[in-house]
């Protein structure tokens, strides 16, 4: 594929992102920030995020397996769970949180977990998605 | 750098190179904006948790001019940390959360944030933090209106350096006092608690102080103490603490006065009985002059709070009539005892503005402070070399004004400005403006003043922030200022006004001295090292106002703020509408 191709799949991809919900204006903040001093600056963040929000995950699964559940606890850290889904524009990610933050408000323990799990889902995609695009941009930085 | 930041080199290209510290526990979260700040062309430090957040702030007071934090943080609330911020260090605090619920955001209002961004943040929204940082200086700076002596403060007393705002004058004077006397117990405390904490500073009006005296009066001035004369005083806010350390400058104040009554005896020769109106002002021994509060007698202007505001002091101004010699080579208690005694005569409020509006006596007052300030400040307001211009000269207004306060004080004409040598006054600046006559001549004649004058000026020394505040400085009587020497009171007190005096001068904007004069006057101040208490008000209500008995009041008040404002009604002062403000 020449570069022009390549350029032109990539930003197929992206729009793709953002057309399907993945992905939100927050993203495009990122994408402006990156410059000649941060170049892959996007790509960073988007590691940082997945990196830092594992933990959160882990502890909100291990606090779903206690019974009885502790609701505020659920829903002080995906209170936590969610500002760092906004930093990188996790669209579909952001909204299951929410969903899950009300479930806990009305302390339905199945809403709430099942809610999580479509979460994680959403997260997992999201990431696979991302890795992909971001593969695709280092590909095309090269042809340059 | 100073306090103001405008000045380092840094800040040239204002708002770049702005100084901010985010807060923030999510790492991602730091990242971006740090990124993002620093694309605005700001100095970022990051910090992921709340203490180690305010270890940064405090080990580096000055190293920043904006906070942005995270409201919801593992360790320490994030409200928690910008009161902390807020009390500690006054510095903006821009909030941060993914929760926009308007409670909470009015949460974030109510414990002081400048503001409250949403997540996510958008460039635009950070490239704007800089205007908060302005507002606050400017509102910093038009309250407090000193710079000049803010540094001055700072360059003698590096440690105030940030806090300087939330000091008090008497704070400062305490410091200083402390270093000169090898301070008291109190002062030290109420320093060093005010250095790290700022707290709202009680003012000592006039009306609280004759509480004061009467109750230490009551129990006995040698066996009194803190709690009994709080006990006594019943007054709701004021603590022991604020007692003590009162007792504490009073007994010192008093000490000096019996020092130096019995050096004084012949030297205040012209002090005359007959001239003195016959509610004299000096009965009240004490003056302190709420330095806001307007016809509060039991308000304490509280600059203590609010960082900008300057510390609104009461000024003890001791007034004392030279006709009342007597009285004052009597026992100091007996003395204050008459001289609040008679107080009860006018309206106290009245009375006590007038005592502490000293100055309302003006010229005519042959108020010799002498006896307590032994030739510490003469203020002479209707002198006639100084020519005040007619607006700002405080005696006439002066006279008005305080014709319905307090029909019994007279100002009278100073006759006594005319006899006094020329020589004898110690100018302060440029001679030539004629504002700035008054000062200037009476810092001339300062040194030289002979012993025998007595006139006292009252000088009303604005605090900065008052000043600026209220004060329609349409014109700035200069203070005039005369300040004798051989005063035994010489000591602390000479810093402290010092200090102060440098503060005021500072002060006014619409002052009648110009900065020139005020430098000189600054510089007089500096080298002369006498206690000079430079009004500079310009108010309707207070001309020359004249503190030159700050000479024996400062010891006890540091601050000598006088506001005369108060006592018509509320003039602006901010500060001055909060009674005993303490926190």
């Amino acid at each position: 594929m020449d570069r022009n191709q390549m350029n032109r799949q990539l930003a197929n991809m992206r729009k793709a992102l953002f057309d399907q919900g993945y992905l939100d204006e927050q993203f495009v903040q990122l994408e402006e920030l990156q410059d000649d001093a941060n170049p892959n600056f996007v790509e960073e963040v988007v590691t940082l995020f997945y990196r830092d929000s594992a933990r959160l995950i882990q502890t909100m699964d291990q606090t779903l397996e206690r019974n009885p559940l502790d609701f505020a606890k659920l829903d002080n850290n995906m209170h936590q769970f969610t500002g760092s889904c906004s930093s990188i524009g996790a669209k579909k990610v952001k909204h299951e949180c929410s969903q899950f933050r009300e479930y806990c408000r009305q302390r339905n323990g199945e809403g709430c977990r099942r809610t999580f799990q479509q979460m994680k889902k959403e997260y997992a995609i999201l990431k696979k998605k991302l890795e992909v695009y971001f593969q695709y941009v280092r590909q095309v930085a090269l042809l340059k | 750098m100073d306090s103001s930041g405008f000045c380092s080199p840094r800040n040239n290209a204002f708002p770049a190179g702005l100084r901010v510290l985010v807060v923030d526990d999510d790492a991602t979260w730091l990242k971006i904006l740090e990124k993002m700040l620093k694309k605005c062309s700001y100095e970022v430090t990051t910090c992921s948790l709340a203490r180690e957040a305010l270890d940064l702030l405090r080990e580096r007071k000055d190293g920043f001019d904006i906070v942005i934090s995270d409201v919801n943080m593992p360790d320490m609330d994030g409200f928690k940390l910008l009161e902390r911020v807020g009390l500690e260090l006054d510095l903006p605090v821009i909030m941060m959360s993914v929760d926009g619920e308007t409670s909470r955001v009015m949460k974030g209002v109510q414990h002081g944030a400048c503001d409250y961004l949403l997540k996510p943040i958008r460039m635009k929204e950070l490239k704007n933090i800089w205007q908060h940082v302005l507002r606050k200086r400017i509102h910093e700076g038009k309250e407090t209106d000193g710079d000049g002596l803010e540094e001055l403060h700072m360059m003698s007393q590096p440690e105030y350096c940030n806090d300087y705002y939330s000091f008090s004058i008497g704070d400062m004077y305490s410091g200083k006092k402390r270093r000169i006397d090898a301070g008291s117990k109190h002062d030290d405390r109420e320093y060093s608690d005010t250095s790290c904490i700022k707290k709202p500073r009680v003012v000592w009006t006039v009306d609280l102080h004759q509480k004061f005296v009467k109750a230490v009066n009551q129990t006995g001035f040698d066996k009194v103490g803190p709690k009994k004369i709080l006990d006594l005083m019943v007054v709701p806010g004021l603590t022991r603490e604020n007692v003590a350390s009162h007792l504490q400058k009073y007994r010192l104040y008093l000490s000096r006065l019996q020092k130096d009554s019995a050096l004084k005896d012949t030297s205040f020769a012209g002090v005359k009985r007959a001239d003195v109106p016959p509610r004299d002002p000096a009965e009240n021994m004490f003056l302190q002059r709420p330095i806001v509060v307007p016809q509060n007698d039991d308000r304490n202007g509280n600059c203590g709070t609010s960082r900008n505001e300057s510390p609104v002091h009461n000024v003890n101004v001791k007034i004392h009539d030279a006709g009342i010699k007597e009285v004052a080579l009597g026992p100091v208690a007996e003395q204050l005892k008459a001289l609040t005694g008679d107080d009860s005569d006018s309206k106290k409020r009245n009375s006590q503005c007038l005592s502490s509006n000293y100055s309302f006596r003006l010229p005519s007052t042959d108020i010799t402070l002498a006896d307590y300030v032994p030739s510490q400040y003469l203020w002479t307001t209707e002198y006639p070399q100084i020519q005040c211009k007619p607006e700002s000269i405080s005696h006439m207004h002066l006279d008005n004004k305080f014709d319905h306060l307090s029909p019994k004080v007279k100002i009278q004409k100073n006759e006594q400005v005319n006899t006094m040598p020329a020589s004898s006054y110690y100018s302060i600046g440029p001679a030539n403006r004629k504002e700035d006559n008054l000062a200037d001549r009476e810092f001339q004649r300062i040194r030289e003043l002979p012993q025998a004058e007595s006139e006292v000026n009252l000088f009303t020394i604005q605090s900065e922030s008052q000043l600026s505040s209220t004060q329609q400085f349409g014109q700035t009587p200069s203070p005039t200022w005369t300040i004798r020497n051989g005063s035994s009171f010489a000591g602390p007190i000479l810093l402290e006004d010092l200090e102060f005096a440098h503060r005021n001068i500072r002060l006014s904007s619409g002052s009648a001295l110009s900065s020139e004069d005020k430098e000189s006057l600054n510089n007089v101040l500096q080298g002369v090292h006498q206690p000079i208490n430079v009004g500079i008000h310009n108010g309707e209500s207070f001309d020359c106002f004249d503190p030159a008995i700050f000479g024996a009041v400062t010891p006890l008040y540091e601050s000598l703020k006088f506001d005369y404002e108060f006592q018509f009604d509320s003039m602006e002062y901010p500060v001055l509408d909060q009674s005993l403000f303490i926190v």
